[in-house]
């Protein structure tokens, strides 16, 4: 398959591998913070390929693992709400909350619906004026766009029906986080499809701060090894900086429709973050002129604190300080069948790819 | 599932694993038989002193009518194909309609057009049926069920039971994967890929009965729901042997391909409706590989992988670059509704 294919070629894969061999003295910790990396890195097995020297570590960058509890409790209360249909991208309807999950209300009668595009609820929302749909908004840059867009759509064509509840995160503010609270990290692996959005300046103040290095990669095989590899050489070599090894997609100034979207839609809000806490100005919530496409301002539902469950450690994990065969309920109490921790839910999660791919 | 609460969700009909505890935890705790108990696609019955297949399924597929066939075409390949997989010579089918008040009987005649066609095609003879009309609203315009017997010679009648598997034995395939899940989803959500992805939904009672003339076969099973990967870890778990999958060696569609990538699918998840894996010692897998390539149904027939001694219970694949990762079945629903 074109502009797949190329980018999983066997000789160039290798040809980079040894590459990276040679130059890699230091030990070194590298982040992929995209669950899409981790993904890739579990299916291609590129861990068999790396030096001794480089040890990769997954970051907070699957939007489903990093749902907090709270935001899946309150989505659960709205599908209770009689006339609301919830629609959601898939992964989200596995993930349980306090007391069950989505999945389970839609068999107890809740009508939930599975879409594969924000513009469908919008659909849905036209063939059913008597109804409320809630769209779950989750997800980076990379999706909150279409949320925007889709909101935007909405007013246009005088949708009232339409509600957002807005989880979306934008990944600088907890990227910095962890670098603030003291995981070592001496360079990112970074979200390819988040920065063809937001350009490349997103991460300036973890180079010219921090110090440390940033290349931005693609999600195959021959992308990945070739951005290790650059990261790799700025380590080596002392000279940390932002690169774009994903060149046939991403620009440093990024998508500028995209981003005036997103600025004419939502506004930076101190948000929750599944096992890692309130990040300030990490999340997306939708500007007050829009209020009326905003579900929590349009109806209100009583969701009590949530905890996490117990023994389960998503947390840690999202921080790159464990890794899932850490996990007492890995494997075992916790599976993609029954999941405990949102981790093992998504198909990006680093638990769920750990329990699908390693051998 | 001992919890009071516990309710039925989409996954409990995916064909994984939620569907394989609901089966054993309620209805083999409940009908308990030494029949059942081999969990094959059709049982094998005694009467008299000849044995005979005899198997059911229903067919809720939406829509109705999907590149490559309609419902009642695949309610005779799927019975069908469930009697060839067992060894058996699919004989007499029987069809119940359940049809929602409202529903066009002209779609009803052409349904039932395909499914004479197929059955005549098949070599099948539609022998009994039965018609329920319920009121709209009460199920999505039509489901049909299925039943089949198929007389079974002796020595074809342990072949579900993958009594003999050796390390070193090869895994066939006869032809490409994934193509009836992906069509069926292309024509059901609103993707609009253009492309020409068809269902590969087929009878394959002729292709097997001349393979199994001709050769020694030690497993067959067709990958409906759950794809070839729920299959191979089927195997493992019933001969506690590994298998090892090529996946350069895996013929799949560049349409069925290219959606899978794009929508996070892995093709050995997908169903397939015209598909057999077949297992055998590599020199008869090479003559059955000659078998099926001379028919239209077998022409990219290939070798996927093989028996291991290595890893017991677990499908691994290797990739082009060496590495290695597992294939489990399916946990949840990857696709509702594809049969």
């Amino acid at each position: 398959m074109k502009y797949v294919d190329e980018y999983r070629k066997k000789d160039l894969i290798i040809s980079v591998s040894d590459k990276l061999k040679a130059v890699s003295k230091k030990e070194i910790v590298l982040m992929e913070v995209c669950g899409g990396h981790t993904m890739a890195i579990q299916r291609f097995g590129l861990h068999s390929l790396l030096p001794a020297t480089i040890r990769l570590i997954s970051g907070p960058g699957c939007p489903v693992c990093v749902s907090s509890q709270h935001f899946i409790d309150m989505a659960m209360a709205y599908s209770k709400i009689p006339g609301v249909i919830i629609t959601t991208y898939g992964d989200l309807i596995r993930v349980p909350g306090s007391t069950t999950s989505l999945e389970k209300e839609r068999a107890n009668g809740s009508d939930v619906r599975i879409v594969y595009s924000v513009l469908e609820s919008l659909e849905i929302a036209k063939n059913n004026p008597e109804k409320k749909i809630v769209f779950l908004g989750i997800g980076f840059e990379t999706t909150a766009p279409l949320t925007a867009a889709a909101i935007l759509q909405a007013k246009k064509e005088n949708i009232t029906n339409f509600f957002v509840l807005s989880a979306h995160k934008v990944m600088p503010p907890v990227m910095k986080a962890l670098v603030e609270e003291g995981v070592k990290i001496d360079g990112f692996i970074a979200p390819g499809h988040v920065t063809a959005i937001t350009g490349t300046a997103i991460y300036n103040e973890l180079v010219e701060v921090c110090g440390l290095g940033v290349v931005v990669s693609g999600f195959e095989p021959v992308d990945m090894m070739q951005a290790i590899l650059m990261l790799t050489e700025q380590i080596e070599s002392g000279t940390p900086k932002v690169e774009i090894q994903y060149q046939r997609v991403v620009h440093f100034e990024g998508n500028k429709i995209a981003q005036q979207m997103l600025e004419d839609v939502f506004e930076l809000r101190d948000d929750r973050w599944r096992g890692l806490g309130v990040i300030q100005k990490s999340g997306l919530g939708i500007r007050e002129e829009l209020s009326s496409f905003d579900a929590e301002k349009q109806f209100s539902v009583e969701v009590p604190e949530s905890t996490e469950p117990k023994g389960c450690i998503c947390g840690q994990i999202l921080r790159g300080l464990k890794t899932p065969v850490d996990c007492g309920l890995f494997g075992k109490k916790c599976t993609p069948t029954d999941p405990v921790g949102a981790c093992m839910v998504s198909g990006e999660g680093t638990c769920a790819t750990y329990f699908k791919y390693r051998v | 599932m001992n919890n009071q609460e516990a309710k039925i969700m989409l996954g409990h009909g995916s064909g994984g694993k939620m569907m394989h505890s609901l089966i054993e935890d309620i209805f083999i705790k409940h009908f308990s038989n030494s029949i059942l108990k081999e969990q094959t696609d059709s049982a094998i019955l005694k009467v008299g002193s000849s044995e005979i297949a005899f198997t059911t399924d229903s067919f809720v597929i939406d829509p109705l009518f999907f590149p490559g066939g309609n419902i009642g075409k695949l309610a005779v390949c799927g019975t069908v194909n469930d009697l060839a997989v067992s060894g058996a010579e699919p004989l007499y089918l029987s069809v119940s309609f359940i049809i929602e008040e409202g529903f066009p009987i002209s779609e009803l005649e052409i349904i039932v057009e395909s499914l004479a066609g197929e059955a005549k095609k098949a070599g099948v003879l539609i022998v009994t049926g039965d018609t329920k009309v319920v009121n709209k609203g009460k199920c999505d315009k039509l489901f049909i069920n299925t039943a089949g017997i198929g007389r079974i010679k002796k020595e074809d009648a342990s072949i579900s039971k993958a009594l003999d598997i050796k390390p070193g034995d090869v895994i066939i395939v006869n032809g490409t994967i994934g193509d009836h899940g992906m069509a069926v989803m292309n024509a059901r959500e609103s993707f609009n890929f253009k492309t020409n992805v068809e269902s590969d939904c087929a009878s394959l009672n002729h292709l097997i009965r001349e393979v199994l003339d001709k050769s020694q076969v030690k497993f067959m099973r067709d990958p409906t729901r759950g794809g070839v990967a729920t299959v191979l870890n089927e195997l493992v778990g019933k001969t506690k042997l590994g298998i090892e999958i090529e996946e350069s060696s895996l013929p799949i569609n560049p349409g069925v391909k290219a959606m899978c990538e794009l929508l996070g699918f892995d093709p050995l998840h997908i169903a397939n409706e015209g598909k057999v894996l077949i297992v055998a010692t590599e020199k008869e897998g090479h003559e059955i590989l000659e078998i099926l390539k001379k028919n239209e149904l077998g022409k990219r027939s290939t070798i996927i992988g093989r028996v291991v001694s290595d890893h017991p219970g677990k499908v691994v694949l290797r990739n082009e670059t060496g590495g290695r990762r597992i294939i489990d079945s399916l946990s949840g629903d990857q696709l509702p509704r594809i049969c």
